[in-house]
């Protein structure tokens, strides 16, 4: 079934943005439907701005659509007027390219970035006439998957999927598309078939099958036990790892509406060597593999013609630490300065944000420079791993104000473990230190942003086992730091408390938290990631009314033998080196970057990696 | 640089079906994009944030299709005419359409100030005979006065409608109803929108489509 472009122009003139709904961008791949063997929608449970930015989504668009006989087509979740206009004039969620039906779609995959956007998961579902639970959907149904970061820990959101793809999407993704195809596709209402299905998805790497495990429960609420059913179902599910870097999306959808991320992106790295304690990217995202610079700039040039941005964002969890960084943001400013394309790098360390960095961006710079020291001292610096001394952001500080830059965007963390007042308060003298560089250098015009949120331990991460801060804590310690913030040239925001509880106890969560997630949608939750849209009282209530206390999750230390829901999935990294990370911490001691000599975190074994980190070879151009 | 030779293109083109819902923003983009992917040469803006030499006549209302926008496009050098049109044409989206390039000297005042009217084209869908929509339009056109009120960022600010409506028409019967044809007055004096005159007639629920059929501009354009 599509919709047509008549019934669109009966309710699209009177919803926000009607232009996120319409389609027909540049680079938007139309497939003819009748010779495809696989179609394959693509959803990313936030707004279309939102949306387009994800890079991961792009590279599985271009990968699926370079196939022949599979079609790969694009839905973001309806903001909540247009879902109140679809469900009066019964339109079904439909895709951007040909406007089908989602449910006439083979395979749908969402992109799982944030707990935060769960809810609208079920919205996109519901407006397909899809039934929720995986449990109620026979092969007649499409197989509804997921992936990105939210399948490292894929409990809370169970239920109402068939399959996880756990780690890179490249390869594996292909062969799960390949295996369908084999299997002969839908039109088959046996249940038993679809068992079958999975049962062979769950024999590839990197496919977590959530209904072939049954979890046992303490009296306590703790997992007792997770019992894989059947002889071949793989316990834990290892993540997928792509054995070499792909070739990166040349031909991207360009958006007419301003997305969030409104640029070229080349993706010049993946994984992070630094081991920042807190960071799950960090440590679900390794090993490091840098691209060489020949390919980043092969890319870059083709990306510019195809699409005609005027930005090219180089991407990666950790941008400055690119071994050719300097010499590719040179080549890439010689190239194109006269075309008046800037480049951004998103990521910046302070200790590797040099002043030749800076006066090479700076010639087609944009806004502000944003660097993350995360805390305010240098003590918990080395308690959350984070190498960044006072002097390397001062340095950079004038650094960056030298070079012409009028604002820097500082990021810092309260809640962190063995934090106390005086090492929030010492955040405050830091960014009078960055202020008054600045003052120096363009007098009142200099600024400070700084962006404070509150520190949520997350799986598979040294800090996992710890509880969420007290709110009150965190309350305290706000309004202290504000007190002691200079009240002209800086900046504040500050991450909202009546969320924080909810992330953390969904991103915590295990199986038992999808009955809150379909009750909290239920309830009219949509958009929690959204100010305007949040509604915590309807979470509260959906905890209460699933008799679960979202504390049991969120602010509950657990004892290094707990079995953890995320424990059926494994990113590589060991549990007893996350474990040994974390007694460093509580001595205060730092761990170096990986770079410069291996932690045996467990990856080079699980893996049997030749090279761990793959850096690009400099000079090589 | 100044002392280059540049050159000032008048590009008229239409925004269809596929495009109607990016707003003038968006438009802007899209069009600063299609013009660096067919290399054209576009002049740039100097100073800190530079951008491409682009003025449109009009922005278009989201939700409107239209004929004949304008846009003044500078080049940094001067190029054939019929090789910017095929270079360009090959870039532009789905629903814009290039209707026609030609070379306007580049001391030539600024598009915008040059726009006076707009003619419309209302797609209405109703079960009334056409005596009776032209009926409604001449009671409108008999008023003297059409006070309205607009809701601006400042505030409330009341206007006169009627002097902005220069012809209302009747186009002939349509699929589902009618066609009406209106020209607007466009300018710093005043503009008159088309839903405006269609909320006056009592008619703003029935209307299916507007589309912006042309632009007016002073004689010397």
């Amino acid at each position: 079934m599509i919709v047509s472009q008549k019934a669109l122009d009966r309710f699209l003139p009177n919803v926000t943005m009607p232009a996120r709904y319409a389609g027909g961008e540049w680079n938007a791949v139309h497939k003819d439907w009748s010779q495809i063997a696989v179609k394959v929608a693509l959803a990313y449970p936030d707004v279309y701005e939102v949306g387009m930015s994800n890079l991961g989504l792009a590279i599985l668009y271009e990968l699926l659509n370079q196939q022949p006989d599979v079609v790969a087509e694009r839905v973001y979740a309806p903001w909540m007027d247009m879902e109140m206009a679809m469900r009066r004039t019964g339109t079904a969620a439909f895709s951007l390219e040909s406007r089908h039906n989602l449910c006439d779609f083979d395979i749908i995959g969402f992109s799982l970035q944030y707990e935060l956007n769960y809810s609208n998961v079920l919205t996109l579902l519901d407006l397909a006439g899809i039934p929720l639970h995986a449990a109620q959907r026979g092969a007649e149904w499409p197989l509804i998957i997921a992936g990105g970061s939210g399948a490292y820990n894929p409990e809370p959101m169970a239920d109402f999927f068939d399959l996880f793809v756990v780690g890179e999407g490249e390869e594996v993704l292909l062969e799960l598309v390949n295996l369908y195809k084999d299997w002969g596709g839908v039109s088959d209402t046996d249940s038993l078939r679809k068992d079958a299905f999975l049962r062979r998805a769950a024999s590839i790497e990197g496919i977590y099958v959530p209904s072939l495990y049954h979890i046992d429960y303490k009296p306590d609420g703790t997992i007792q036990q997770i019992m894989p059913r059947g002889t071949d179902t793989p316990l834990p599910v290892r993540k997928r790892l792509v054995s070499q870097l792909p070739s990166a999306p040349v031909r991207p959808v360009v958006p007419f509406v301003k997305a969030i991320h409104d640029r070229a992106a080349v993706e010049i790295m993946r994984g992070c060597t630094r081991g920042c304690r807190f960071c799950q990217a960090g440590m679900i995202y390794r090993p490091v593999r840098e691209r060489p610079l020949s390919a980043v700039l092969q890319i870059a040039g083709q990306l510019l013609e195809n699409t005609g941005y005027e930005e090219i964002g180089l991407v990666s969890l950790s941008s400055t630490d690119h071994t050719c960084i300097e010499a590719m943001v040179r080549e890439l400013s010689q190239r194109y300065q006269e075309q008046r394309v800037s480049i951004s790098l998103p990521s910046l360390r302070t200790d590797a944000f040099s002043v030749e960095l800076a006066q090479i961006i700076q010639r087609t710079r944009k806004s502000g420079l944003t660097f993350a020291p995360e805390a305010g001292s240098e003590r918990l610096r080395s308690v959350i791993n984070k190498g960044v001394t006072a002097a390397d952001l001062l340095q950079t500080a004038e650094a960056a104000y030298a070079s012409g830059w009028l604002r820097i965007k500082l990021y810092f963390m309260i809640g962190l473990p063995t934090e106390t007042m005086e090492d929030v308060l010492a955040i405050a003298d830091l960014v009078k230190a960055v202020r008054s560089i600045g003052l120096r250098f363009h007098g009142k015009r200099a600024q400070v942003n700084i962006s404070v949120s509150t520190f949520i331990p997350k799986p598979h991460t040294t800090f996992q086992w710890l509880p969420l801060a007290d709110a009150e804590e965190i309350a305290e310690r706000q309004r202290a730091l504000r007190r002691e913030l200079p009240r002209h040239g800086v900046h504040l925001s500050w991450s909202d408390a009546s969320r924080t509880w909810l992330e953390a106890a969904l991103s915590r969560g295990d199986r038992r938290l999808g009955e809150v997630v379909l009750r909290a949608w239920e309830l009219g939750a949509r958009f929690d990631a959204w100010d305007e849209a949040y509604q915590p009282q309807v979470w509260q209530q959906a905890f209460e009314k699933s008799q679960i206390d979202p504390a049991f999750y969120a602010y509950r230390k657990r004892p290094v033998d707990e079995v953890l829901p995320w424990n059926l999935i494994d990113v590589g990294v060991e549990s007893a080196f996350l474990w040994d990370e974390y007694q460093r911490s509580l001595r205060g001691e730092p761990s170096q970057d990986c770079r410069q000599g291996c932690l045996d975190c467990g990856l080079r074994t699980a893996f049997e990696l030749q090279q761990c980190p793959q850096l690009a070879i400099p000079d090589q151009a | 640089m100044s002392d280059h030779q540049v050159q000032r293109l008048r590009v008229t083109f239409g925004i269809g079906q596929h495009v109607k819902y990016i707003s003038h923003l968006d438009l802007m983009r899209a069009w600063e994009r299609a013009l660096r992917r067919a290399r054209v040469g576009v002049a740039y803006s100097e100073g800190f944030n530079p951008r491409p030499k682009l003025v449109f006549a009009a922005a278009l209302p989201v939700g409107f299709t239209a004929s004949a926008e304008v846009v003044d496009i500078l080049l940094e050098q001067p190029t054939d005419l019929q090789r910017f049109a095929v270079a360009v044409e090959a870039q532009l989206p789905v629903g814009l359409e290039l209707v026609s390039v030609t070379e306007v000297p580049t001391a030539s005042p600024s598009l915008p100030s040059q726009v006076t009217a707009a003619e419309y084209r209302v797609l209405i869908e109703t079960k009334e005979p056409p005596e009776r929509i032209q009926a409604l339009l001449d009671r409108l056109l008999a008023s003297d006065t059409l006070l309205r009120v607009r809701q601006r960022p400042q505030g409330a600010k009341q206007y006169d409608l009627r002097p902005l409506v220069h012809r209302l028409w009747l186009i002939g019967p349509q699929e589902e109803g009618v066609a009406v044809g209106m020209l607007l007055q466009a300018s710093a004096q005043g503009t008159g929108r088309p839903d405006e005159v269609m909320a006056e007639l009592d008619m703003a629920d029935a209307v299916r489509g507007i589309e912006r059929v042309s632009l007016k501009f002073a004689a010397s354009g």
